[in-house]
């Protein structure tokens, strides 16, 4: 199969609007005929299913959650960019296209993020007319906020909870079609496989995950809207059950995997506190608005954060990039933080953590509220509540979190802080119609791995998610559906049904029956830990061919000794999560062979070897400026390679100084 | 470590919906108090894994207090001891050494329980699907700015369309009553000027819809607002019955 990332022809401000204008419509008796599997609710698959049907084709939802308003996507915390400029503060499309290249570090479609920008406002418009409640100012306008890697203010955010009003703003517009009858949705189900037939996407063999039962169903079009992989390192500030089963089913029957060794790690997280850690939890990075990081200027120093004087602190990213700051993008704070506690810098009992200390803007604002009630010469603790309150309007849920989680209260002490595993800007390949080498099957949001090069900008992601869902995917999919409108639904009964079918039932028995001694978790565990170590924040060529020997003899051990209780035959998360780490397996496998084929440092992407005598990400623009497209086989992958074309854009030496 | 804690778990254990269900005992030792409550649930399942037992089957996602997922009804109090919070973000520093914990599913008749403390919460989605939405079909927008919301409105619209859908306010009402989910959303958008043209239907079908389900009537008790961990206000189950009033008003007007 050959890679046509079939971009349009023209310059790049009217690409969009003026492919949009000739792809092939498909009209409304026949739309009602072409049957489209949604697989996925998050902010992708609602939008995607939703807006689909208010056009008329049937649609089917599918989530392995018990509502889809509980998809990974209602955890998402800080905001949407949107280049609306309303602050008046030099914010254009072409500026959120041009951050979103340079913060990917090069290595994203030039055509494919301008449509992105171009789409941005709209998600706005759309997400207030159903009634989401985003942040206001006293005048009644949409609030904004700053994000990392920008210079400008276009984040738009509820709270700290703004994932959750995207999504459930998503959902209400896809329980209105289900009401109606236009969405079947299937909840509490997991696709298990995907179906071909003639070499198209044509049905997937989904589980209901109460009964156990195998279903058939059958799509003119099936769209991957499964999320990201981050679980595959174990400890994630992913949800628990967020897994790459479903693209990797789909992978398996050639669908290419596009970069995935490109893994965001987010600077801003609790640490880990324990053995029993089940998950991480994210701080959101819009708390670094009014937090400033820093870590103590001696090494070792044992002093409680109140005790260390002003000038013995270190605010490291102040120093090195005093342009952007504490603003920074993610991956280049993850690693400054990942120095200094490897320099012996950390703190907190096991060292492993820098601080986020929000006393500096806390007494700023409190003195502009003191100033704004006409309170003369206030005392400092008096400044300092006023400064609190301002701080709780902003952040309150989530310095409820992090004192529910640690113990500790961030409004008296700094609160503590490290790197984890957070987003997968890699995912299954796709054309600039978001369809995947295979005809028929697209991916959208995060299961994709379209928009964000090797290091995604904060709050891009959800702006992606729902671009694709609501704004590209109704366009794109009519370019194929359109001639498939003389295709009348194929059976069930069709032998590739069948076939589908008994393989997933025998992969389901044989976790039953390998009877080994080891639970699920105990193998999870240690391919995270192998993730981590040798394919985390930093890779180097010797520990990722250890890596890839390490997990080879842990897939061995995993087929012989897993021990899932129960029967196929029932709700059992154990045996769901025995085929997600299974798969996972294979994934941290190829996810090492990318990183090691890389040999450059791009973005999330570091390669001990490839740095700048500063110790930043050093690319190497003529020899790996393309899209690392891996095709499945059953012994080994073969790599095609999308080159990337720069027309636009000066490619430089990324800096943030 | 020191401050580990023993203690003895007496769980619900129910095969399927058919099943009539039983309390198993289970002892825990060496719990770490910075363990989260389903943390602890891992080590259990390990353990009963290991010893080639079932393990408990219970809904978790986010495991940080906002998916809704997790849903235990711990000592008589859905989502444990502690007010605001979920399941997944009570931790065990909230116990003590010996205590004895009662973990049960959620109890409702519109809860059907699938398997031990795993619960079908369907309903609220059939729920959303009668009206909870604002019928604006993708690409029927105006500028976001075109139209001013107070700094009030837009807050208390948020504070109402906070609620996580955990169904812990159907769990601690001795009517099994839906009405503060069902208020917070009615609520949510009536209050926002791209709600308002629906109101009426909308809290009529919505209602209807929950009436059908089988939650229990609203006696005003305010179990469910104490019980909530994302402190939805009983002022919603006011503003939903004024609004139910006035649509049934209108209604009988023709
Ligand atoms: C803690 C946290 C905070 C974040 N904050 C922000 C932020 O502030 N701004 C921002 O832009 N981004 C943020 N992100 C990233 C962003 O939330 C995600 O990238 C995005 O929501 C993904 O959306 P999605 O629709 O692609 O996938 P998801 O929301 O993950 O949805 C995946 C869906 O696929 C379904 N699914 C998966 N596998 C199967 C299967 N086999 N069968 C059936 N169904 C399946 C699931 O049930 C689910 O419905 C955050 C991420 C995290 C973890
Ligand atoms: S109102 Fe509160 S308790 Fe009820 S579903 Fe919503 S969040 Fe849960
Ligand atoms: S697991 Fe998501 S709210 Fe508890």
């Amino acid at each position: 199969m050959s890679i046509n990332s079939n971009i349009p022809e023209g310059p790049l401000e009217t690409k969009w609007t003026k492919y949009k204008s000739t792809i092939p419509l498909v009209n409304p008796s026949n739309k009602r005929n072409l049957e489209v599997l949604v697989i996925g609710s998050g902010l992708a698959g609602s939008s995607a299913a939703a807006t689909l049907a208010e056009m008329g084709y049937k649609v089917k939802c599918f989530c392995f959650q018990d509502s889809p308003r509980r998809a990974h996507s209602i955890a998402a915390q800080g905001g949407i960019n949107a280049a609306k400029n309303y602050q008046n503060d030099g914010d254009s499309v072409y500026r959120l296209f041009y951050d979103t290249i340079k913060g990917g570090d090069y290595r994203a479609r030039e055509a494919n993020v301008y449509r992105l920008a171009e789409i941005s406002p709209n998600i706005i418009d759309q997400c207030v007319a159903q009634g989401v409640p985003f942040a206001r100012e006293y005048g009644g306008m949409l609030s904004n906020r700053s994000f990392g890697g920008t210079q400008v203010q276009r984040t738009f955010y509820a709270a700290g909870q703004t994932g959750q009003q995207l999504l459930l703003g998503a959902y209400s517009a896809l329980e209105r079609q289900i009401g109606m009858g236009t969405v079947e949705m299937y909840s509490r189900h997991e696709m298990l496989e995907l179906v071909m037939i003639d070499g198209k996407a044509r049905g997937i063999i989904a589980r209901n995950l109460i009964t156990g039962k195998l279903e058939r169903h059958f799509g003119h079009a099936v769209l991957m809207c499964t999320g990201g992989y981050g679980n595959v390192f174990y400890l994630s500030t992913n949800a628990m059950g967020s897994n790459v089963t479903a693209a990797w089913k789909v992978h398996k029957k050639g669908a290419y995997f596009g970069n995935p060794c490109f893994t965001q790690i987010h600077p801003t997280c609790i640490p880990v506190s324990g053995d029993h850690q089940s998950k991480l939890t994210l701080m959101s990075e819009s708390l670094r608005n009014d937090g400033r990081i820093w870590v103590p200027k001696k090494a070792g120093d044992t002093r409680k954060a109140s005790e260390i004087p002003e000038d013995e602190r270190d605010y490291y990213l102040e120093r090195r990039y005093p342009a952007f700051g504490n603003l920074v993008p993610r991956d280049v704070a993850s690693r400054a933080a990942k120095e200094r506690c490897d320099a012996g810098f950390g703190v907190g009992q096991s060292k492993m953590a820098v601080y986020l200390d929000f006393k500096f803007n806390m007494m700023r604002y409190g003195r502009v509220e003191a100033t704004k009630q006409g309170i003369e010469n206030p005392g400092d603790d008096q400044i300092l509540a006023l400064g609190k309150e301002v701080v709780k309007e902003k952040y309150g849920n989530l310095f409820d979190m992090y004192k529910q989680i640690t113990g500790e209260d961030p409004y008296e002490v700094p609160m503590r802080i490290y790197p984890a595993v957070h987003y997968t800007m890699g995912g299954l390949w796709v054309d600039y119609n978001l369809m995947t080498n295979i005809p028929g099957l697209y991916a959208l949001g995060e299961a994709n791995f379209s928009d964000h090069g090797a290091n995604r900008l904060g709050a891009s992601a959800l702006m992606q998610g729902l671009a694709d869902g609501y704004f590209v995917i109704p366009y794109t999919i009519g370019a194929y559906l359109s001639k498939e409108i003389s295709t009348k639904a194929i059976s069930v009964d069709h032998p590739a049904f069948e076939e589908a079918e008994n393989s997933v039932r025998e992969k389901l028995g044989k976790f039953i029956s390998i009877k080994g001694s080891k639970s699920v978790d105990h193998f999870h565990k240690k391919l995270g830990k192998i993730m981590w170590d040798k394919c985390g924040m930093a890779r180097n060529e010797a520990g990722l061919k250890e890596a890839i020997e390490e997990i080879k003899a842990l897939r061995t051990e995993f087929w012989q000794d897993v021990r899932v209780p129960g029967s196929i035959d029932e709700l059992n998360p154990e045996l769901e999560k025995a085929g997600r780490v299974a798969d996972f397996i294979e994934l941290g496998e190829l996810m090492c062979m990318d990183a090691l084929d890389r040999n450059e440092s791009c973005g999330g992407h570091f390669r001990e070897e490839f740095q700048t005598e500063e110790g930043e990400a050093l690319r190497d623009d003529n020899a790996f400026s393309y899209v690392s497209a891996w095709q499945y086989g059953e012994n080994n992958w073969t790599l095609h390679k999308e080159e990337l074309k720069f027309e636009n854009i000066k490619i430089a030496q990324r800096s943030y100084k | 470590m020191s401050g580990n804690m023993n203690l003895t778990l007496k769980v619900w254990r129910q095969k399927n919906s058919s099943d009539k269900g039983r309390f198993e005992t289970y002892k825990m030792q060496d719990i770490s108090p910075d363990m989260s409550f389903l943390e602890m649930f891992d080590v259990l399942n390990e353990q009963l894994i290991n010893t080639g037992e079932e393990p408990v089957v219970f809904d978790h996602d986010c495991r940080e207090g906002i998916c809704g997922m997790c849903s235990m009804y711990i000592n008589g109090r859905p989502h444990g001891p502690k007010d605001a919070i979920t399941t997944c973000q009570l931790h065990m520093r909230s116990f003590k050494d010996g205590d004895i914990i009662v973990v049960e599913p959620w109890r409702a008749a519109a809860f059907p329980v699938l398997k031990d403390l795993a619960v079908d919460r369907s309903a609220f989605d059939r729920i959303i699907a009668a009206g909870g939405f604002v019928s604006v079909n993708t690409g029927n927008a105006q500028d976001g700015n075109n139209l001013p919301i107070s700094k009030v409105d837009a807050d208390e619209a948020f504070a109402s369309a906070a609620c996580i859908g955990c169904g812990a306010c159907v769990a601690a009402c001795k009517n099994a009553s839906a009405m503060l989910f069902v208020s917070a959303k009615v609520n949510q958008l009536s209050i926002l000027p791209q709600g308002k043209p629906e109101r009426m239907q909308r809290v009529r079908a919505m209602v209807a819809q929950m009436d059908k389900e089988g939650f229990g009537a609203c006696t005003n008790t305010g179990a469910c607002s104490a019980e909530c961990p994302k402190e939805i206000s009983l002022s919603n189950i006011a503003a939903l019955n004024r609004e139910f009033l006035m649509a049934n008003l209108i209604d009988q007007e023709g």
